[in-house]
């Protein structure tokens, strides 16, 4: 009850995006899917769109913040546009999706 | 009251999700959560009065970004590739990074008091902070459309021009250009190449 009494602030809003942050780190890291990767990047994106809104709301950052956001929400669309782009013409020429088969790609 | 039960419940779906992204072995199921995860991010946008991020949220991540991801899924998803994840010695070193992370992080979101941060603003930054924080109560749609065309809300406000306040106009045309190339590029990369050594049709 004690914790359903106190007010939301700006620390509560950082503490959500540490996490989404972590998780999408972690994803990064141990998954071998080029996909799974790419899921790891788009939570870390979320994270720090999480952190300009709390920052906007409870700061004098304002609607700079939220503008800030927008621009990184599309600018996250078009990477997982051409990052699956080039996971598909990875997938045509070398049969998987493995990120350990890209080894290969040097020079 | 309600606030701290909306924000706890958000809060679980979107960190939990992420959470479960991670830990989900197969490559579906990890759609599938961070759709959940992305909601809940969403629902925290609507929270925190931001609605039409929050409604952009929605519809671009979850509508389209999501979408995009699941059909690369299905078009790349073949057999025993589908639950690809590291073994051994990455496995520890990736949790590890991720733990030391997590404990820098929570250790200085401890150790600072937020509440400092808006009270050692300047003068007229506050000023102008209460003003946006009567735009952050909801209607921020008015505000976001007009510094996307070039003028400021605040300028408007203001009473004769000093101009203090960039606007987003030539952001916004860049981006825009960015996503056309972008759009071309993936297009262009993603065409289906004849083999060497295929049949010509």
């Amino acid at each position: 009850m004690m914790v359903l009494m106190s007010t939301i602030g700006l620390a509560d809003y950082l503490g959500v995006s540490a996490l989404l942050l972590i998780a999408g780190l972690a994803c990064m890291i141990l998954k071998r899917n080029i996909l799974g990767v790419l899921m790891g990047v788009e939570l870390i994106l979320n994270a720090a769109n999480l952190n300009l809104a709390a920052f906007a709301r409870f700061t004098s950052l304002g609607l700079d913040g939220q503008m800030i956001a927008l621009f990184v929400i599309v600018l996250a669309a078009a990477e997982a546009a051409i990052a699956l782009a080039i996971a598909l013409s990875f997938y045509n020429s070398h049969d998987s999706v493995d990120i350990e088969r890209g080894q290969q790609l040097k020079g | 009251m309600t606030e701290t039960l909306l924000f706890y419940g958000l809060a679980i779906l979107a960190a939990g999700g992420g959470l479960a992204v991670v830990l989900s072995p197969n490559i579906v199921r990890m759609a599938i959560w961070l759709i959940v995860s992305l909601v809940g991010v969403a629902g925290l946008f609507f929270l925190l009065g931001a609605e039409f991020l929050g409604a952009t949220q929605l519809l671009i991540y979850v509508g389209g970004t999501v979408v995009l991801l699941i059909f690369g899924v299905m078009l790349t998803a073949t057999g025993p590739l589908r639950s690809l994840i590291t073994p051994g010695l990455e496995l520890v070193q990736g949790c590890l990074a991720a733990g030391v992370l997590l404990m820098v992080l929570t250790w200085t979101l401890g150790g600072i008091d937020w509440t400092v941060v808006s009270r050692l603003l300047p003068q007229d930054v506050r000023a102008r902070s209460a003003h946006s924080a009567a735009l952050s109560d909801g209607d921020t749609t008015t505000g976001l459309g007009l510094g996307m065309v070039g003028v400021s809300e605040r300028e408007l406000g203001a009473s004769q021009g000093r101009r203090t306040q960039s606007s987003y106009l030539l952001p916004f045309e860049v981006i825009s250009v960015h996503l056309l190339v972008v759009l071309i590029g993936a297009a262009y990369l993603a065409r289906t190449k004849r083999r060497a050594g295929s049949p010509q049709s």
